[in-house]
């Protein structure tokens, strides 16, 4: 796992060094700066060390807490530390709300498969997973926000829970459908077919055998199989979203939360947060990949270690 | 005389496919009386399973057709409600598969699923249940079953689960008990221990077994009445003895000759039917099996219809030839040819 984030925080590194106009001195010296400026600069962030040095070095800072940003010079660790609370509101409720709708519209959608209902649900999801983020994003705001063709929700921010919780959730409702479409959509495409399989699968003959009631079979034999490939996407998603990874649902919506401050680093090419974001989403990704197999060790009695 | 349990009058079984109509059970009657066992037998695709689902009203759905009359206790099961189906299986209809490997839920604990079964059924709690599960499991010889309950169908062995197959569809105590090929996927000697454990358990649970299988070797120990069926339909119908010591049918005669016998002589090669099944969109004209019979002459090109021709009451078959002809000509077949070398 450690060995995991390492080379991911190095890559980083290296790929940001290597990017055309990478080198941070040259950008911090300033337009009419002269060698002698750079040069000092260089020295100061010992930016002209061997490459494995300067890397090891960010990492030393970073893991302590002492990072500072090259563009203004505000704690990394602090920084990510503030996003956190806007962007795990948005994340748990943007999962709570495509898991939940997610399973709902699979299983209708197996259920009635090749029928009206079907039909429309999957015309429907096609169209979820194609939408893009940026473009609903706007379009809600527009349709709903202050200031558009209707007002019934507050446009962008955030406020945090402990403020008030009923601001909290007005302004967090549109970010919340805006990230969880494209999931419900996609969700509940993999939860049909996963369920059209097991279907077939002779455990649910036998359990229809037995005299169960269809409703039985489904939540209890059908389901259950049917979950599991689910849970890997969840657990993958999820740790993405929460890692960061809801950049442009954050951008849109102006919710100051990591992926909003990804997005300033990205623009002002900073390198120092953009790796203390990165290995915090990468951080995200391994945990959860972890938690993922624990999961599947409950779901399936055949891979739990003894 | 013996409680009449079902009687199957000219049941059809039609699938609607994009290729066509699939006639997979093409007007098979049949009846089974309490305590006895009827054996299906015939090679894949000859209908066997569909008949054994269509009884347990598995086959239901939308491409599905029926004609005929599964009368089960006088009720025609064809007719009943999906919901009113569910009270028959399970409770007095208990099936048991051919695969145990794939027929138990793998995420469930073997105990859980026969609790599940009883309870479907029975308004009784966990309590109880479970201890009939426990009882169960030791009637169909599985050791330590307090514990063994526990386990999840993985940590089974084959012959196992079938045992815990077989304890589950008797959870309920079923009238009638189907088991569709339930010694294919085991080895020989757990072959055997099952077959023997159906045939003690059928007259401990006083029911009625459907046994279907493609191995007449296995049916030979069991069965009371054998159906032989060849592309949905019956090709011959007697008793165990009459099918096995006076078979009308050259189908069966493959059949029987595709068996190893240590009672005989050994043949070069074990006997194979040549060719094919028919398809059963397009089935052949006339006697299904002419285009694979050796004896096949003008008049088969008429379908011969399923009557007696041998003087035994109860024997029928569906085959034109003589039957002095068919006395003097099938040991050929059954034995490989070798019974003059011999």
């Amino acid at each position: 796992m450690i060995i995991v984030l390492l080379a991911v925080s190095f890559v980083t590194y290296l790929i940001f060094f290597k990017i055309p106009g990478g080198d941070p001195a040259i950008r911090i010296a300033g337009r009419t700066a002269t060698n002698a400026n750079i040069e000092a600069i260089r020295q100061k962030l010992g930016l002209n060390q061997n490459i494995f040095v300067q890397w090891w070095d960010m990492m030393k800072q970073l893991l302590s807490g002492q990072l500072i940003s090259y563009y203004d010079g505000t704690n990394v660790v602090q920084q990510i530390k503030e996003g956190l609370p806007a962007t795990f509101s948005l994340c748990i409720g943007a999962a709570i709300i495509w898991l939940g709708f997610g399973i709902l519209v699979g299983v209708i959608s197996a259920v009635t498969a090749g029928r009206a209902s079907d039909q429309a649900i999957t015309a429907l999801a096609l169209i979820g997973i194609s939408l893009p983020v940026a473009w609903l994003g706007l379009i809600m705001r527009y349709l709903f926000a202050e200031g558009g063709v209707s007002t019934v929700m507050p446009d962008g921010g955030y406020v945090p829970l402990t403020t008030s919780p009923v601001q909290w959730f007005t302004h967090l409702i549109m970010p919340w459908f805006t990230l969880a479409i494209l999931f419900i959509g996609f969700y509940g495409r993999v939860l049909r077919s996963n369920i059209l399989d097991t279907i077939n699968e002779d455990f649910v003959r036998t359990a229809k055998a037995k005299g169960l009631s269809s409703r039985q079979i489904l939540v209890k034999h059908t389901l259950r199989a049917s979950l599991i490939p689910i849970v890997t996407l969840f657990g993958l998603d999820f740790a993405a979203v929460l890692g960061g990874g809801a950049i442009i649902t954050e951008t849109v919506y102006t919710l100051h939360g990591v992926g909003y401050y990804a997005y300033t680093s990205i623009q002002t090419q900073d390198l120092p947060p953009l790796m203390g974001v990165t290995l915090y989403g990468a951080a995200f990704i391994v945990v959860f990949s972890t938690l993922v197999d624990v999961a599947y060790a409950y779901l399936d009695p055949r891979i739990r270690l003894t | 005389m013996a409680e009449r349990l079902l009687e199957v009058n000219d049941l059809n079984v039609r699938f609607a496919t994009e290729d066509g109509t699939v006639r997979a059970v093409d007007g098979i009657s049949f009846g089974l009386e309490r305590g006895k066992v009827l054996g299906i037998v015939g090679e894949s695709g000859s209908g066997k399973s569909v008949t054994a689902m269509t009884l347990m009203g598995l086959t239901r759905g939308v491409n599905a057709r029926f004609e005929g009359e599964v009368l089960y206790k006088g009720k025609d099961l064809l007719q009943v409600s999906d919901t009113e189906m569910q009270n028959y299986r399970g409770n007095e209809l208990g099936m048991i598969f051919q695969d145990p490997m794939t027929s138990l839920n793998p995420v469930y604990r073997i105990g859980e699923q026969i609790v599940e079964a009883i309870r479907a059924h029975e308004n009784v709690d966990k309590r109880t249940a479970r201890a009939r599960t426990i009882e169960l499991l030791r009637q169909v010889g599985i050791p330590n079953p307090e514990v063994r309950a526990d386990d999840f169908p993985h940590q089974f062995s084959g012959g196992m689960r079938q045992r815990a197959m077989i304890a589950m569809a008797l959870s309920c105590n079923p009238s009638i008990l189907i088991s569709d090929e339930p010694t294919t996927a085991l080895d020989v000697t757990i072959q055997a221990q099952i077959v023997e454990l159906i045939s003690r358990l059928k007259d401990d649970f006083n029911s009625a077994v459907i046994f279907i299988t493609h191995d007449l070797g296995v049916i030979a120990e069991i069965a009371d009445e054998i159906i032989v069926m060849y592309a949905g339909r019956v090709v011959e119908r007697g008793s165990k003895r009459d099918v096995f010591y006076d078979p009308q049918m050259p189908y069966t005669w493959g059949l029987l000759g595709s068996i190893p016998r240590l009672d005989r002589p050994r043949p070069e090669r074990l006997h194979t039917i040549e060719g094919m099944p028919p398809s059963l969109i397009n089935p052949p004209q006339g006697c299904k099996f002419r285009p694979r019979c050796p004896h096949a002459f003008e008049k088969c090109k008429e379908e011969p219809p399923l009557e007696n021709r041998v003087g035994t009451p109860g024997h029928l078959d569906r085959c034109w030839l003589d039957v002095e002809f068919k006395r003097g000509h099938r040991d050929e077949t059954i034995s490989g040819g070798s019974v003059a070398a011999a």
